[in-house]
């Protein structure tokens, strides 16, 4: 692989953290056979029970259950810091088909607390793969259930809204004793949880060629070669960007540093005044899991940054606790937008883009003070809330997916927008 | 953006006849935007030259022209008529290239015309090779390495310099007409020179194979405010090297990672974008299976196979919307059908796994080559949805009707490992079979993708299905194998087959088990939103959504399955308009079908949808849920035919004409009883099993004599034999499968063929009128010319036929349809087959009659009576109009096929010409057919002994128009004896120059060959017919066929020709 700055920095980081977990083998022919696998139980608070095969790591857990609808990108979804104390069920049958890419991973694990599928392919087909799904799980120590009718578990869910449940293989559970324990789970504090322990650099590319090919001049050349990038300039080039990690997803900073920023990625709890030291020209605010008004001391910092007057893009989390900061409120979804085929308005120029989504709470626009914010970006299906602009501001935030990983790159033209923002400041 | 006010008048082109590589989806397409722009209060003006197509019906247009596809035509249409716009895209490549004529030579400015949808420079950068090229380059978007060239030796010097193989390309033709992959200077020269010719432009793409890689396409859709949307992206099974139409496709992508699906996607938006493309189109990518390099295949800037696929795997209306945006409305403003909630600028999300299969020709050209490659072959696809890969497979096979129902179908078990090794190497229909026994005999995963390219993950799909087999021959039969068995979509027929246990045993362990199907609904959106369209596939292991209801009475209408040769579009006509009027009557209506391509499976024709195979076991699944009040099996065809007796079974009431009496019509002993009875005369003959019996009822009735099986469509299998050896060739051919029902063996009498289709109530009978066919029997009545009202037979045969009907159709107790083939020997009648039900002739004599019988039959099912519904039993009055239905080929596209005229049907569709004089109906209905002559005045006749009489005076007839005639030796000798001025030829094995060389010079119009008996493929005739068709040449084997467009020539005139819209007939 040809030296990527960027890219070499961080993965030299994650090795530091990832868990040192023993990788452990399971006999793919008994995968997805009869009789032989070990049964496994989905508990859901209003006393559905599904039955399936047990995969990944074998451990009961208990979590908030969610269905995310993209049919490729699963272990962007697995490794997708927003969904750290939920476990995802995915609604395309048929995962773990080209195995794990392990540089397709969006952060240093993977966070769900279990997955859920119809069925998990014994092969994994990829020139890139280099392992299987079922490896990953049990690598992480993360147990899931297949072989259950996820369609029918995305229905309840739709018509009940997100509920919680329980993964076990416990052929023995007690439901009366069960179910209190799941109505009483919250995800909790849980950005704490997933932000970076310290600060670290991604640098920015200096040349084009840093970033791999641009996607359609990828040639084969018979070697492993580098994913191709969608940048075509290096229009940050020089530019200082601050992205507060409550959650960050790679290509985030990814993003930035390919067209040229040097991102420093601060962990969730660092105080404004640090960042407004480090006089960045740009803050971006991460995606990330939970409640936002969890996030209670972050607000309060955000608030500041908000005042500094340096430009600000946030996305998901970021967007939301820019909202909160600012005085408008938040609430829960019935089922949230998870997916990478979301449709998305640009109230300035009428277009629609088709986004990739992973949120569960929403910014409240009747109850927005169009003084502070107005609403930039609205959802093509529920009219729901997808962006904000800030009035008099140098702030723009979004609550979908420009960075994609999974879904579609349609909004990658905001990293630049940010990128602009930053120039004429 | 809201509709733009100044549509009011739309110009709608369909595709025209059914030929190999453009088939019903454009029906299927170009019925939906009709439908889609009437609801916008725009006026349609429909042009199409095929009946059978539910289109040119007046409930869905408000003009209708079958009319021949030309410019001429077109321009005259547009002078009469005055639209403000032309919707061109929705009528596939025939329909493009005809608006595209109309623009580029100003006709269409002139007259005030706008174009719809897409924009001609739109088109031109999309279709034409080097303009697509530039701009791809432009944006950078890779396309392989290519060189447009309009002669050979440029082609040949290009192919030096970026090395064999290379894929040859002509620039704008349907299906790939012409192309193929060349691996050295033989092959590049054989296939340039064809596709240079087949070219609507004289160039032909040479490009670097690519052959091998993964083949992906998107379906995009784009509006005029420049919102792109992906509806769908697919992945052929076989790798690049076999025409995307004759592939196994899967939807959505398998192997990709999300890397390599959104890398494609963002291409294929990019280019969408650039194009300026509104509506829908296709984008078609090898993506290398190694690494992150693709190359953009081609664009198809218009609707098509593909997307008519897209549209039905996902439940996304990708032609209804095409029709809306052409109108003016962006994407954020179309709402989805489906979900009644969200809008059309979203993604479709597939929560299912969608596999299309290819229906092959191969079976009724036994002699074509089954190599599959960049040319389409296909005639039709059927596409399965199941939650897995696996029981996708297995549906769509059982879907094909074509004696395949699982891996083991066709046996290669003899071959050893090597011979496995060299069979994978060829690319055929075969290939996933042969994949299977190499993985039994334990070829390894990575040699099986080494040779084949096919990708692991498929490899190892087609692994855990002969895993299964192995299962269920080893045992023990346990309940959890059988759900596993069921979950992979084992039929339980396979499973007895597999553990020696009878069917019913295992459907009782089924039963006992809870082992049943369910129902899921193709909703768009994976659950996410409830959805308001019911359009169903089964899985096994799940909840039901099937919803119970009872609150009307509820009709199962059986669909056609996949379009093949004898049993076509059609067929989905009577079942769409039979549903129609079963809803119109009040009740809730079920269509079970399973071909992507048909206005029968769009998900707002019927009530009920369910996508799915035509067996027995397959449809009990669905009436078990859905108890349904009856089943009408009429108007599917053969396929629904074939479950009559499994319905009544399952305890199911066969609405119309009973199943007993339609074993009568095909029970040779039970339908001489009937004949009897009735006092009709029918040619004597026989039934059979063996050729031993043949020969001796054959030998009894005396030679010729027709062959056929009995329960087929399309005179599959039939053959005229002339002698012994014949009739153990033709039975040994019907009897590679295991017949259920005897063989029949008939005198052959020589005379007109006469065909009525009329509806009986079991007392009266209504028959909309006889038709008449120009070739004499012994020719397919689908590949004969037919003409109504019948022009040249008497009063008396008139009568007769009628009363024959009414006498049939009563004994028989139809209620519903009946079609009736008639051979007239001087003034005498006799009956050849008796079909009660509805026929290929259906749709055309509806729509010159402008009587709706399948309406009609409907209401008579219902118990209505044909006096109460306002017509007068009998014949009806002659309508003042001649209509010709000519059938249409697609011998081209199939290496190696027999193309002489027979008992068994060839012809893949039809086209209508109509008018107040016979001989401009003639002459429309051979330009329909793309015969349009002459060129160069030279025609070329060889005939054999026993037609050498009849061709003298054809030679007269070509010789008064300016014709130079070749013939060969013997017919030569005939036409000089009688005085006709002939040029004499040589035989293909005499010397140069030969007939041969004659026909590869391109100075011929038209080849006259009747074939000498026999299937004999050495023969000179043969060869003669083969290179004709691959040049391009038209070739008659009919003296009947060459007959009648003499009288065409004869009559045709420069003048314009005369319009008629059959909407207001």
């Amino acid at each position: 692989m040809p030296k990527n700055t960027q890219y070499v920095d961080y993965q030299h980081f994650l090795e530091q953290h990832i868990d040192s977990e023993k990788i452990v083998c399971y006999n793919k022919s008994i995968m997805e056979r009869t009789g032989e696998n070990m049964k496994a139980f989905l508990i859901l608070e209003d006393g559905t029970v599904f039955e399936g095969i047990h995969i990944g790591a074998d451990k009961q857990v208990i979590s908030e259950i969610v269905f995310n609808t993209s049919m490729a990108g699963y272990l962007e979804v697995l490794t997708d810091p927003s969904y750290a104390g939920q476990a995802v069920c995915m609604t395309y049958p048929l995962i773990g088909n080209y195995g794990v890419c392990k540089e397709d991973m969006e952060s240093r694990r993977i966070w769900p607390d279990a997955f859920i599928v119809r069925e998990l392919s014994r092969t994994a087909s990829n020139f890139r793969s280099d392992m299987t799904i079922q490896e990953l799980l049990i690598q992480y120590d993360v147990p899931g259930i297949a072989g259950i009718d996820t369609r029918a578990l995305t229905k309840i869910l739709r018509q009940k809204g997100t509920m919680n449940g329980c993964i076990t293989t416990d052929e023995s559970y007690n439901l009366n004793e069960l179910l209190p324990k799941l109505k009483a789970y919250t995800t909790g504090k849980v950005v704490e949880k997933v932000t970076c322990r310290e600060k670290y650099i991604v640098k920015g590319s200096k040349s084009l060629s840093e970033n791999g090919p641009i996607s359609g001049s990828a040639r084969y050349t018979g070697e492993k070669e580098m994913r191709p990038s969608l940048v075509k300039q290096l229009n940050g080039l020089g530019k200082k960007v601050a992205l507060l990690d409550f959650g960050a997803k790679d290509n985030i900073a990814r993003s930035l540093a390919q067209r040229g920023c040097d991102v420093t990625v601060y962990p969730a709890i660092t105080p404004a005044s640090e960042i407004i030291a480090d006089a960045p020209d740009g803050i971006m605010l991460s995606n990330g899991p939970g409640d936002p008004k969890e996030c209670t001391s972050i607000i309060a910092e955000i608030r500041k940054l908000y005042e500094s007057d340096i430009p600000i893009f946030g996305i998901c989390l970021g967007h939301q606790l820019m909202a909160l900061a600012t005085g408008a409120d938040t609430f829960k979804m019935k089922y949230g937008h998870r997916g990478g085929n979301h449709p998305v308005k640009d109230l300035a120029t009428g277009k629609v883009y088709i986004s990739s989504q992973n949120h569960g709470y929403v910014v409240d626009m009747d109850k927005l003070d169009r003084d502070v914010a107005t609403p930039a970006f609205v959802n093509v299906n529920d009219g729901t809330c997808e962006g904000l602009a800030y009035t008099g501001k140098n702030i723009f935030t979004v609550q979908y997916h420009p960075e994609a990983c999974a879904g579609p790159q349609d909004s990658g033209y905001l990293f630049d927008r940010f990128i602009q923002m930053m120039e004429e400041k | 953006m809201p509709k733009n006010p100044n549509v009011k008048r739309v110009m709608v082109i369909g595709s025209g006849p059914i030929v190999i590589g453009q088939a019903a989806e454009f029906d299927y397409a170009g019925t939906q935007a009709c439908r889609s722009l009437k609801e916008e209060g725009c006026e349609v003006i429909l042009v199409n030259s095929n009946p059978a197509t539910i289109m040119t019906d007046k409930e869905i247009a408000d003009k209708v022209y079958i009319e021949p596809l030309t410019v001429d035509v077109l321009k005259q249409i547009i002078i009469k008529e005055k639209p403000d716009s032309l919707l061109p895209n929705m009528g596939g490549q025939a329909g493009l290239n005809l608006g595209m004529e109309l623009d580029e030579s100003g006709f269409l400015k002139e007259h005030g015309v706008t174009l719809l949808g897409t924009t001609a420079e739109t088109i031109r950068n999309a279709e034409g090779r080097q303009e697509f090229k530039d701009l791809m380059e432009r944006i950078g978007e890779p396309c392989a390495p290519s060189l447009l060239v309009e002669n050979i030796e440029d082609g040949v010097n290009f192919a030096k310099e970026i090395g064999y193989p290379v894929v040859l390309r002509p620039a704008y033709t349907l299906g790939g007409s012409g192309g193929g992959i060349a691996h050295n200077q033989a092959e590049i020269e054989d296939i340039l020179e064809k596709g240079l010719r087949l070219s609507r432009v004289g160039q032909v793409l040479v490009e670097r194979c690519i052959s091998g890689w993964k083949e992906i396409e998107y379906e995009v859709m784009r509006d005029s405010a420049g919102n792109c949307i992906t509806v769908c992206n697919m992945e052929n099974l076989d790798p690049v090297g076999v025409h995307t139409g004759d592939s196994i496709v899967v939807a959505p992508s398998q192997t990709l990672s999300d890397k390599e699906y959104q890398m494609l996607r963002t291409s294929a938006l990019n280019i969408i974008d650039e194009l300026g493309i509104t509506g829908g189109c296709n984008v078609q990518f090898a993506l290398h299976p190694t690494s992150f390099e693709y190359c953009v295949i081609e664009v198809n800037p218009r609707v098509s196979r593909s997307s008519a696929l897209a549209s039905k795997a996902t439940g996304y209306p990708i032609a209804k919307v095409a029709a809306k945006i052409a109108l003016g409305y962006t994407l954020d403003e179309i709402p989805n059908a489906i979900t009644g909630k969200t809008f059309a600028s979203f993604e479709p999300t597939l929560d299912y796994c969608v596999v299309k299969v290819p229906r092959l020709p191969f079976d009724k050209f036994i002699t074509a080559k089954r190599t599959l490659t960049t040319q389409m072959k296909a005639t039709g696809e059927v596409m399965s949805i199941c939650n897995s890969f696996e029981g996708g497979l297995m549906k769509a096979l059982r879907s094909l009707e074509q004696h395949v129902d699982c891996l083991r179908s066709y046996d290669f078990s003899d071959l050893t490992k090597d011979e496995l090794r060299k069979r994978l190497t060829v690319v055929d229909d075969q290939r996933i079979f042969v994949i299977a026994e190499a993985i039994r005999k334990g070829i390894s995963y990575d040699e099986i993708h080494e040779i084949t390219m096919v990708d692991h993950w498929f490899i190892d799909k087609i692994a855990i299905l002969t895993e299964m087999e192995q299962a269920l021959i080893d045992g023990p039969l346990t309940a959890e194998l059988l759900r596993e068995a069921k979950r992979l979509e084992f039929t339980d027929d396979i499973i007895s087959r597999f553990t020696g246990k009878p069917a019913s045993e295992i459907k009782a362990m089924r039963m006992e088990n809870g082992i049943t199907a369910a129902y899921k609904m193709v909703d768009t959106c994976a659950a996410e939103f409830e959805a308001a369209t019911p359009y169903y596939y089964s899985v096994y292991g799940g909840e039901n959504e099937a919803k119970e209801t009872h609150d009307r009475k509820k009709v199962l209408v059986l669909g056609s399955g996949p379009i093949r040769i004898g049993q076509g579009i059609e067929f989905d006509f009577c079942s769409v308009h039979a549903t129609w009027a079963f809803s119109k009557a009040g009740f809730e209506t079920i269509i079970v079908n399973n071909n992507p391509e048909t206005v029968s499976t769009d998900f707002d024709i019927a009530d009920k949808l369910y996508f799915e195979p035509l067996t027995p076991e397959d449809v009990e699944n669905i009436v078990n849920i859905e108890k349904p009040d009856g089943a009408v099996v009429q108007f599917g065809g053969q396929t629904a035919i074939k479950l009559t007796e499994a319905l009544m079974e399952m305890g199911v009431p066969i609405l119309g004409t009973k199943a007993e009496d339609v074993d009568a019509a095909e029970d040779r002993e039970l339908f001489d009883r009937i004949l009897q009875e009735t006092e009709i005369p029918r040619a004597a003959g026989g039934t059979v099993f063996t050729a031993e019996e043949a020969k001796e009822v054959a030998n009894r009735l005396g030679y010729p004599v027709l062959v056929r099986p009995s329960y087929v469509l399309g005179g599959q299998g039939m053959q005229i034999a002339i002698c012994d050896e014949e009739i153990e060739e033709f039975m040994a051919v019907i009897n590679r499968y295991a017949q259920d029902h005897p063989i029949l063996v008939d005198k052959y009498l020589q005379g007109k063929e006469l065909e009525v289709d009329a509806v009986c109530d079991g007392t009266d009978i209504l028959i909309p009128g006889i038709m008449e066919h120009i070739e004499r029997t012994g020719v397919h009545s689908g590949d004969s010319i037919s003409v109504y009202p019948a022009p040249t037979v008497s009063e008396h045969i008139k009568e007769t036929i009628a009363e024959y009907t009414r006498r049939l159709a009563k004994a028989l107790h139809v209620k519903g349809l009946i079609n009736i083939q008639f051979i007239a020997v001087g003034e005498e009648i006799y009956v050849i087959e008796v079909n009660p039900r509805s026929s290929r002739t259906v749709p055309y004599i509806s729509k010159v009659t402008g009587i709706p019988i399948v309406d009609l039959a409907t209401e008579v099912i219902l118990g209505k009576k044909i006096r109460d519904l306002g017509y007068e039993p009998g014949l009806q009055p002659e309508a003042g109009y001649y209509a010709i239905k000519m059938p249409v080929f697609s011998f081209e596209k199939i290496r190696g096929a027999e193309i002489s005229l027979g008992p068994e049907m060839k012809s893949t569709g039809e086209c209508l010409g109509i008018s107040k004089s016979f001989n401009e109906a003639l002459y429309k209905a051979f330009i329909g057919a793309g015969i349009d002559l002459p060129k160069h005045k030279q025609v070329i006749i060889t005939v054999k002994d026993a037609d050498k009489g009849e061709a003298i005076e054809i030679g007269r007839r070509f010789e008064k128009l300016g014709y130079t005639i070749y013939a060969t030796r013997s017919t030569a000798n005939t036409l000089k004896e009688a005085g006709v001025k002939v040029r004499k030829v040589n035989k293909i094995s005499q010397e140069s120059p030969t007939v041969m060389d004659l026909l590869l010079g391109h100075k011929i119009d038209l080849v006259i060959d009747t074939p000498t008996q026999g299937r004999d493929k050495s023969r000179d005739g043969f060869l003669i017919r083969r290179t004709a068709i691959e040049t391009g040449v038209h070739c008659l084997t009919s003296l009947d066929t060459a007959n009648a467009l003499l009288t065409s020539l004869e009559h045709a005139k420069d003048e314009a020709l005369t319009l008629v819209d059959i909407a207001s007939l």
